[in-house]
């Protein structure tokens, strides 16, 4: 069973949530780290890494002795990301999508693919948790090809838990896909209500099936439980504000480490999301 | 005219909140929400649209029936997994738009055709004039998104002689970020006092780096944990990125968010105060 993390808004407690369910399952259970751009999980975790891989993905190099400088490359690039200017040809890596259009279409065979490291796929354990993390480089344009990479080791015979990034665009996507369910984590205020209407459209859109989890739900209007009563959106669990939670997040303590009863309600939220996904099939 | 991005790295660290205050506290500034795919700014600025216009980001390929021959060709080509074998049809949430699959089809059974993925607007607001936008749902190419509404941003705010422009940037460090703050004047950072924040913090202020930016940091719900303020301060201290201040947890802030309310507006208790002096730090800085 895969399970994703997602929100739309930032900040409402993706990985808060993910994190302590997997510790509350602990058997058999994998971890994926896909919000590349910020991983954050490993805070929580603490898992020791036996593995890194580095992440390239293509990018065209020129052979100036071939090149006839004719800017075919340039017309078939949808990224501008391949340019002829008088007699150079300037390529711009971090935009290049990899598509390998101008490569193959070169009519001088002057392009060939080498390829750029974008990031890294750390492997490793926490306990009984088996763990992948995805990070980007710094300065590098798009997290996609790296999510879709990170997805790849995912252990279908195990639980596996996906934290995503917030948002609602590409990476999301990117994260959610496939799952068999998705954890919406959202925050009972204007923008958590504004973001979770954005999300749920993307989960539609997809036809993943999913619910909501409110966090810090004393600490705001009761608009979004409204609009998941009116949706008919299931509210797997209201998380009210609590400043132990807080510290504890601030120093990198998972709830369920520091507060052990709480293992009871993420299994709680685990059973009602195995019971959902039962019903639908 | 100058220029202020406000970024965090972490989501949900105060951006909007502090952008909107920032906004209130201006005396003639423009405006720009660049988190297109979740915008919130406009939810405080309470926006009157005035011209909206489509966003075309990109392109999606769409397949022939009666030309297609099946023989996969483009299958072979496709780096996104975007071509569905069963029927031979595009999956269009996959479909970068690179066109490779147009150009070689055998029989030309592949067209490129202008996707909309999006819409911006030109807005008026109290504070002043605001560009913001939607990016349409599961779309990519949020990063050009972002650079059409910041290039529309400085067009109107050069039209109405605003002297500075004000951005709500998006979390994370990708082609949104980027798009946001590639030769701005000042990257404000707004983080919190945890390790996510910290750490979070870290990877943009490499990024503003990247681009030599002066950036500053501001430590939202410093009192949450205050060994992790000194720890964050000690990080901007070794890698001199000044503090531009502290805003401490206090429940009137999410109080005035709940109540659509700024915060400078909602109160003047201490965290305006906080903010206030903030904005003056800023605002001397970029003159």
């Amino acid at each position: 069973m895969i399970i994703s993390v997602a929100s739309g808004k930032g900040g409402t407690g993706k990985t808060t949530v993910a994190v302590n369910l997997a510790l509350s399952v602990n058997e058999n259970v994998q971890f994926l780290d896909c919000d590349v751009e910020e991983p954050n999980a490993h805070i929580f975790l603490k898992p020791k890494i036996s593995r890194t891989l580095s992440f390239s993905t293509p990018v065209p190099k020129v052979d100036e002795g071939k090149c006839n400088y004719c800017g075919r490359c340039q017309e078939i690039c949808a990224y501008n990301a391949i340019a002829v200017i008088k007699n150079k040809v300037l390529i711009f890596p971090e935009i290049c999508h990899g598509c390998g259009g101008c490569i193959l279409l070169c009519p001088q065979n002057a392009l060939e693919e080498t390829s750029k490291e974008v990031g890294i796929i750390q492997f490793g354990s926490s306990g009984a948790i088996d763990f992948v993390n995805g990070k980007v480089n710094v300065g590098q344009d798009t997290p996609a090809p790296l999510i879709r990479q990170v997805k790849k080791y995912i252990n279908t015979t195990k639980t596996v838990f996906v934290d995503a990034p917030p948002g609602t665009s590409c990476p999301v996507v990117e994260s959610v896909k496939g799952s068999d369910y998705c954890i919406l984590v959202t925050e009972p205020t204007p923008f958590g209500l504004n973001d979770l209407t954005l999300a749920v459209e993307v989960m539609r859109k997809l036809k993943i099936p999913f619910g909501v989890i409110i966090n810090r739900s004393d600490i705001g209007d009761g608009k979004v439980e409204d609009y998941c009563q009116a949706e008919n959106i299931p509210i797997l669990m209201k998380i009210p504000f609590n400043r132990d939670f807080a510290v504890s997040y601030s120093k990198g303590i998972p709830i369920v480490d520091a507060f052990p009863e709480f293992k009871t309600h993420y299994r709680e939220i685990l059973n009602k999301i195995k019971n959902h996904i039962e019903k639908k099939s | 005219m100058k220029e202020i991005v406000i970024v965090s790295g972490k989501g949900g660290t105060g951006k909007t909140m502090l952008t909107a205050s920032f906004a209130a506290l201006s005396k003639n500034a423009a405006f720009a929400d660049c988190d297109v795919d979740a915008a919130n700014l406009h939810i405080l600025l309470n926006p009157t649209i005035i011209e909206r216009y489509e966003f075309k980001g990109g392109k999606v390929a769409i397949i022939d029936k009666e030309k297609c021959k099946r023989c996969g060709a483009c299958f072979a080509v496709c780096r996104f997994d975007a071509i569905v074998i069963k029927g031979f049809t595009i999956d269009p949430l996959s479909c970068e738009g690179c066109g490779v699959c147009a150009h070689i089809c055998p029989e030309k059974a592949i067209k490129m055709e202008d996707k909309v993925s999006g819409e911006w607007f030109i807005s008026k607001t109290k504070y002043g004039p605001f560009v913001h936008a939607k990016l349409a749902i599961a779309e990519e190419n949020s990063g050009k998104l972002v650079s059409v509404v910041r290039q529309n941003t400085k067009s109107v705010a050069e039209k109405e002689n605003r002297d500075l422009i004000i951005i709500d940037g998006p979390p994370g460090i990708g082609c949104p970020v980027i798009s946001s703050i590639t030769n701005t004047d000042i990257v404000l950072i707004v983080t919190e006092p945890t390790l996510s924040g910290m750490h979070d913090m870290a990877r943009v202020a490499e990024l503003a780096k990247h681009f030599k930016i002066k950036t500053f940091v501001v430590i939202n719900k410093y009192d949450l944990n205050l060994e992790m303020t000194e720890e964050i301060e000690k990080y901007c201290q070794k890698n001199r990125i000044p503090l531009a201040g502290r805003i401490n947890y206090d429940s009137k802030i999410p109080e005035a968010i709940v109540n659509k309310k700024i915060v400078v507006e909602y109160t003047d208790g201490i965290v305006a105060r906080q903010i206030k002096n903030i904005w003056e730090t800023i605002y001397a800085e970029l003159n």
